[in-house]
């Protein structure tokens, strides 16, 4: 149990586990493969950003213009797609990857050349870049009709039983994964986070890792620009809103520590997934959706304090080790 | 008023100390970096409290629960940092925490101001009190936290190292201050290095050493030889494992290097094997040396050789590249990750080596990690727990490691057992002889004396930014480097 308690990931992964035999009993066929299925599809764009958010928070920063990059990339594919319907898919793809890898690379840039705490930073271009994404827009809406089919279709396409959507999450946690365990960037921005003077001192540029973290977080809320409008078949400015919150409860729910430094790939999709059955099972225990804002911020508060006890404990172990006479040293 | 106030703490930093302080009489407490007496100050002020001993005032014990406690029982500080607060104004500053109110509990700004005023016209400066800090030089700074010191009504005065900011009129300025509280019958504990100004302005001395008090008297009766013979104490040279090793070839060679503000116009050269102590006191810019030559700052002016070969060390990754390494004096806040493996952190500096072709390579990184903790016998259950889980020892091995691990021709240690005890010192010791002894080259910077004589081949004393000299073996001995870092020539 101790070791249960220790390892947040296994502990989610019950938590998680529970939530669902619970919900099961109140609502018919909700343990059944093909909702869970539909409730990760549902949860898929929170996982590409919540492994863009974690990233950043790694290295001691936070990313909380993601939503709006999302905004804005997903209103000028979309909306190129409604005047262009000739370009194919791929390139527009390419494009919302290439806007949203750019928007990020400006908060990386001010964070890095410029010193400006991230949180402002952040706040400030999120301002920005839903403000562009009105100037774009006009105020106006892109519909369904307006774009073409494979625009559509290719993201809730089946394969192999899961949606291409689906497909696409699962393909960015892997390379999440390899890009944070297993590439020399990965390493640098674990460590400067968890300590960026001992990083400095050890050769690595923190500014220079902070800048790329900006610029991952980006790309992918630029590709889940394409992503949401497509899922939801509409373009405005209000997409999205506030969504960027829910990419930081998913990583601070995950173990993710917002001191930076600490935190792995499977405990933001574990977070992500957490917060996805929940959003999944209130409407259909029918607790009303006023009810719901409300339940996702308690159990975000109870994460933070369930976090905050987990590094205390840390602490106080490491006191008894300084304790403790030392055999040798 | 008999006045006597006494003081027997007990905390590691302080073993079983008990000084006395006389109203209308100075005392001057001296002592090397790191012998208590910053630690002995936080008592008084009531920061720290102590595990055992006690605070009489006037032969009734006190005690000191918090900083107020100490400032009720008329005990106040003037630190060596000045706390203040550079938006608020010079008046504001005075009475934070303590202000006059009016009738309504509101601020009494006229109060404050007025009140302000006339402390520092006590202190003979015209500083406007309505001025914010920030329009200020710095020792008329030092004014200012001295007329708050003053603001409350207080009867013992702590001054830590009050002159370190002034020029020679303005200390001036500051002993007649000092001779007025004198004669207003307040005791003053006076911290300096300063062997001048302390016979100039002190009646009585304390001498602490390694957290004891090793002596005290009268100054009139004591002849500073004396007192430097106290400060450094005992003869320790043979305690140290110095292995005698084959000084080789010039290794890396300093010239006029120049910083801003820190220090200015270093040289010297280091060869492989030897042992280069840096000593200096505190701010004397031996660290900021240190790290401008590991390209963590950048020096204004001066050249650089390693190994014949002219070098631009812009950042710490160049330097590493080149073969320099530094191991920094906080190891938690320099030195290591703590969330991170024990091995990921082994092998941050490192890493260009263990990867390939860009791909990290975690077999590599734990073997490399194995080699250095088998080399310097680190404990811990596996090489990937975090290494905020291991003892203070057990992560100075890990900071060591890392460095080791580079594979470098020149090492930078800063104060390299600072705050480990005895038993892990001769160890740390042993290890750096073995290094010199494989042909490292290696800079010790320390404010220990005994560590300094005991290990280093040369000695570089700094003061104020500047080489106060450079020393051989041959030369050395605790008076010549202390008068060197004290310019007590």
């Amino acid at each position: 149990m101790t070791n249960l308690l220790k390892n947040r990931e296994l502990l989610l992964i019950v938590i998680i586990g529970l939530m669902v035999i619970g919900f099961a009993t109140r609502a018919q066929g909700f343990a059944s493969p093909g909702n869970l299925a539909n409730i990760f599809n549902d949860t898929s764009i929170l996982i590409i950003l919540a492994l863009g958010q974690m990233t950043v928070i790694l290295t001691k920063s936070i990313d909380l213009s993601v939503a709006a990059n999302l905004s804005f990339t997903g209103m000028a594919v979309a909306m190129t797609n409604a005047a262009f319907p000739d370009v194919p898919l791929a390139l527009l793809i390419v494009m919302a990857v290439g806007i949203g890898a750019f928007l990020g690379a400006i908060n990386g840039f001010l964070v890095w050349a410029l010193q400006i705490p991230p949180i402002v930073v952040t706040l400030g271009t999120l301002t920005i870049y839903r403000g562009m994404a009105f100037v774009l827009s006009g105020g106006g809406w892109v519909n369904a009709h307006q774009m073409t089919a494979p625009f559509l279709n290719i993201p809730r396409t089946q394969l192999l039983g899961l949606p291409v959507l689906s497909w696409i999450a699962i393909t960015i946690v892997l390379g999440a994964w390899f890009v944070l365990t297993r590439l020399p960037f990965g390493r640098s921005a674990y460590a400067s986070g968890g300590n960026p003077t001992a990083a400095v001192y050890a050769g690595i540029d923190i500014g220079w890792t902070r800048f790329i973290a900006f610029m991952l977080s980006g790309a992918l809320a630029g590709l889940c620009g394409y992503l949401w409008v497509s899922r939801y078949a509409v373009a405005y400015v209000d997409i999205a809103v506030g969504f960027e919150l829910d990419t930081v409860a998913a990583c601070v729910i995950g173990g993710i520590s917002i001191a930076g430094g600490i935190g792995s790939v499977a405990g933001a999709v574990l977070g992500a997934l957490f917060l996805g059955v929940i959003k999944n099972a209130l409407p259909v225990i029918g607790i009303s959706p006023f009810a719901q804002m409300a339940i996702s911020g308690i159990v975000i508060v109870l994460a933070v304090v369930f976090n905050a006890r987990a590094e205390r404990k840390a602490g106080r172990i490491i006191l008894r080790d300084r304790a403790a006479p030392e055999v040798s040293a | 008023m008999r006045g006597i106030s006494q003081i027997f703490p007990g905390v590691k930093a302080l073993d079983g100390v008990s000084i006395q302080l006389f109203p209308g009489q100075v005392t001057a407490l001296i002592g090397e970096n790191g012998a208590g007496k910053s630690t002995l100050v936080k008592i008084l002020t009531g920061i720290y409290r102590p595990n055992e001993g006690e605070i009489l005032i006037d032969g009734k014990p006190a005690a000191f629960h918090s900083a107020q406690a100490a400032i009720d029982a008329g005990v106040t500080a003037i630190h060596q940092e000045t706390v203040l607060f550079d938006e608020l104004s010079v008046g504001e500053n005075i009475f934070l925490g303590h202000a006059p109110r009016t009738r309504f509990g509101t601020l009494d700004w006229r109060q404050i101001n007025l009140r302000s005023g006339d402390l520092l016209r006590a202190l003979e400066s015209e500083i406007d009190p309505t001025i914010r800090l920030k329009d200020l030089s710095i020792a008329q700074r030092h004014l200012v936290a001295i007329a708050r010191a003053l603001s409350v009504d207080a009867r013992i005065v702590i001054m830590d190292e009050p002159t370190a900011a002034l020029s020679r009129k303005e200390i001036d300025d500051l002993f007649r201050i000092v001779n007025n509280l004198k004669r207003q019958g307040k005791a003053i504990l006076f911290i300096s290095h300063k062997f001048d100004e302390v016979y100039e302005i002190a009646e009585n001395f304390v001498v602490f050493r390694d957290g004891r008090a090793v002596g005290k008297g009268r100054l009139k009766e004591t002849a500073q030889d004396e007192i430097v013979r106290l400060m450094v104490g005992r003869d320790v040279k043979d305690v140290f494992p110095k292995v005698k090793v084959e000084i080789g070839a010039p290794v890396l060679a300093v010239e006029g290097y120049s910083h801003p503000t820190e220090f200015r116009d270093i040289s010297f050269e280091l060869r492989r094997g030897e042992i280069l102590g840096i000593y200096g006191l505190i701010g004397a810019g031996r660290s900021e040396l240190c790290q401008a030559l590991f390209g963590i700052t950048r020096p204004s002016s001066g050249r650089l050789t390693l190994e014949g070969e002219p070098l631009d060390i812009r950042s710490s990754s160049d330097a590493i590249r080149a073969g320099i390494v530094y191991v920094p004096e906080e190891r938690g806040r320099h030195g290591l990750a703590l969330p991170m493996p024990i091995f990921q952190n082994m092998s941050l500096p490192s890493l260009s080596r263990t990867s390939r072709s860009g791909f990290l390579k975690a077999a590599n990184e734990l073997a490399l990690a194995r080699k250095y903790a088998e080399r310097l016998d680190l404990r811990a259950a596996a090489l990937s727990v975090p290494v905020g889980t291991l003892s203070g020892g057990n992560q100075q091995k890990v900071v060591i490691g890392k460095w080791l691990a580079t594979q470098p021709k020149v090492i930078i240690l800063d104060e390299p057992t600072k705050g480990i005890d005895i038993g892990s010192k001769a160890a740390v010791h042993g290890f750096i002889s073995e290094l010199a002894a494989e042909g490292l080259s290696i800079i010790m910077v320390s404010s220990e004396l005994p560590e300094i004589l005991g290990m280093s081949d040369r000695v570089m004393v700094m003061r104020e930014g500047l080489a106060a000299g450079i020393f051989d073996r041959e030369r050395l001995s605790a008076e010549v480097l202390v008068r060197a870092a004290t310019g007590n020539a």
